[in-house]
């Protein structure tokens, strides 16, 4: 657990002292990845960057797991967090090995020790020690030498985390894998991280908590959820953007919306019988067709139906898609707009049809949450009244 | 061929003066690496000191070293040592400075500030930073000032010999003050090709001395 108490920096300039950060109280809860967010010169790196003493707090305190870290010798304090930078800073004289290992060397484990940690840390990260160890960093892509990165903060296995824009130097396209993979060992590790971020999206994916700052102040502390459904004030919309009930999006999963009440035909069904379901369900255009184990297979649309007589194995459509319950909102939004339909079968690991998916209720879903938080009576969305910045 | 006759048959002496030549520069630079990396760094800590240093030691390299000959013969008389050995040697020391200290002092300054912020953040204390990180990464830098410092000095030498230091400025002295030109071709010859193999030589150490990580970037040095 982290928590800052008052935490203030004035950095002192010739144009006079400059607030870079008032006043910050916040906490982290152990094992949550709190993500401070906000636009340049906002505070937040100063935030992160007091609680390793990069920056020496004017005032203020932290805390780490409820250890006040005032009276800490530096270097040990800095042993005990993970640290991992945007410009990744791998030593470039050691090999990998060397760099993963450095904390525990400075912490005087013994060899076979370290080590095997450096094998196990590859392993985590998925990169193939015997590879990789003997190398020097310049021979690693930016990528690799991220996973390097994040590998040498976890090494010694500090139970706190501080991450300052770790991914931002990585082509898009790795990054979403960066942080598809970070939160799968988060899950298993449960460090309590703060990161630092300029970019929304990538909050609202890696964050239990999102912090927006603005010049040096805390605005708002909420989930990620909570924050897009009831952004504090006019900057914080602002800075979420005009698109962000679309953002939520990512946030819902398939499961949290899905409606198990789903009409179906098998293929041994007449279109006759097909035609007499799509009424009683009340759909307008087509309705599901699945095999035996339940797997869809394709759809019958109404117009053939009623105009045709058979069986449904003769006459159905292929199904344009269907969806995963862990699927989140955004993949499923994609999939109707790109086959142009208004609801997609929604089938589980084994590919067993388990329900539908239709756009009102998604529209609906995302819908609930803003009413129940335009009367701010949802326990979710925590008031920071303390830190309210004067406008 | 007149030359590489005379050459040929004082063969035994030229490698004698060589050697002293070598050991002349070498014990030199070797106690200059010895003080102007300590230096170097130790300037790194302060803008106003490291300003000042450097000026100092690019003062004492505009004096000329027939001069600093000069100015050191009253005073190392006192221990009777006014010419000889020990003022070429002390002269090569000071001029050995600038290149060594600038060069160090650049090269720690230069040390990405990402790698210095990793090295503070994962808990390095400065003396372990400088060890294991800004030293290493130092090491191009600082031996092409010992280079440097190498082959302007093996030149500065070659007048020691007016003050009896030996080396191979002796052929040159005494090829003027003979009229010998043969002695004075031979001397200056092996004075440029000493200052050339051995500048090669020190390379190759660079290059040995360079981190396996960093060679790429060390070409250009």
């Amino acid at each position: 657990m982290i928590q800052l108490d008052s935490l203030t920096k004035v950095f002192d300039t010739p144009k006079g002292a400059v607030v870079a950060a008032d006043h910050i109280d916040m906490e982290v809860p152990a094992g949550e990845i709190c993500v401070l967010l906000g636009p340049s010169g906002c505070g937040k790196t100063t935030t992160l960057k007091m609680i390793n003493r990069i920056i020496r707090p004017t005032s203020g305190k932290v805390y780490i797991n409820g250890e006040d870290t005032t009276g800490m010798d530096t270097q040990d304090l800095r042993r005990g967090i993970g640290y991992v930078i945007q410009q990744i800073g791998l030593f470039p004289n050691m090999t990998i090995e060397e760099n993963i290992t450095v904390v525990p060397r400075l912490l005087g484990w013994d060899k076979a020790r370290y080590k095997e940690r450096a094998r196990e840390m590859m392993a985590m990260i998925a990169m193939e020690p015997d590879a990789f160890l003997k190398r020097y960093p310049n021979e690693l892509s930016g990528g690799q030498q991220q996973r390097i990165g994040v590998a040498r903060a976890l090494a010694a296995d500090p139970p706190v985390m501080l991450m300052d824009e770790p991914f931002g130097a990585i082509d898009p396209i790795n990054r979403a894998v960066i942080q598809d993979e970070f939160l799968k060992m988060q899950q298993e590790l449960k460090k309590t991280i703060m990161f630092v971020s300029h970019d929304i999206d990538e909050a609202i994916k890696m964050g239990d908590r999102i912090a927006i700052f603005r010049e040096g102040k805390l605005v708002q502390s909420s989930t990620p959820d909570d924050l897009l459904a009831a952004p504090r004030n006019a900057f914080v919309e602002s800075f979420l953007g005009e698109d962000r009930a679309l953002k939520r999006l990512n946030l819902v999963k398939v499961r949290d919306v899905v409606s198990d009440d789903i009409g179906c035909v098998r293929p041994d069904d007449t279109l006759e019988a097909a035609l007499a379901r799509i009424d009683d369900f009340g759909y307008q255009s087509s309705i599901l067709m699945v095999n035996d184990r339940r797997q869809p297979v394709g759809i019958i649309t109404r117009s053939v139906a009623r105009t045709t007589k058979g069986y449904c194995r003769d006459h159905f459509l292929g199904i344009p898609a269907s969806v995963n319950l862990d699927d989140d909102l955004r993949k499923v939004a994609s999939l109707m707009f790109a086959h142009d339909t208004t609801w997609l079968p929604c089938v589980d690991d084994d590919g067993r049809v388990c329900g539908q998916i239709t756009q009102r209720s998604m529209t609906r879903h995302l819908g609930s949450r803003y009413r129940a938080l335009e009367g701010d009576v949802s326990p979710n969305a925590t008031a920071l009244t303390d830190t309210t910045p004067k406008e | 061929m007149e030359l590489i006759l005379f050459a040929l048959d004082n063969l035994d002496l030229l490698l004698t003066r060589t050697i002293e030549h070598i050991s002349l520069v070498g014990v030199a630079v070797g106690i200059a690496t010895l003080t102007g990396v300590p230096i170097g760094i130790a300037i790194t800590k302060s803008e106003r000191l490291a300003r000042a240093v450097l000026y100092l030691a690019s003062i004492i390299v505009t004096i000329p070293s027939i001069a600093l000959f000069g100015i050191m013969i009253p005073v190392l008389s006192l221990i009777g040592q006014g010419i000889g050995y020990l003022p070429a040697v002390i002269a090569v020391l000071l001029y050995s400075q600038l290149p060594i200290i600038r060069n160090t002092y650049t090269a720690i300054n230069n040390v990405d500030p990402a790698l210095r912020e990793a090295a503070r953040g994962i808990g390095m204390s400065h003396n372990q930073r400088l060890r294991m990180v800004e030293i290493p990464l130092a090491v191009p830098v600082i031996m092409a000032g010992v280079r440097t410092a190498v082959v302007l000095n093996i030149g500065v030498m070659a007048i020691a010999a007016y003050i009896g230091a030996g080396g191979l400025g002796t052929f040159i002295s005494r090829g003027i003050s003979q009229s010998d030109p043969r002695q004075l071709i031979v001397g200056a010859v092996a004075v440029s090709l000493l200052a050339i193999v051995v500048d090669y030589s020190l390379l190759a150490l660079q290059k040995r001395l360079t981190p396996k990580g960093m060679e790429r970037d060390t070409s250009i040095a």
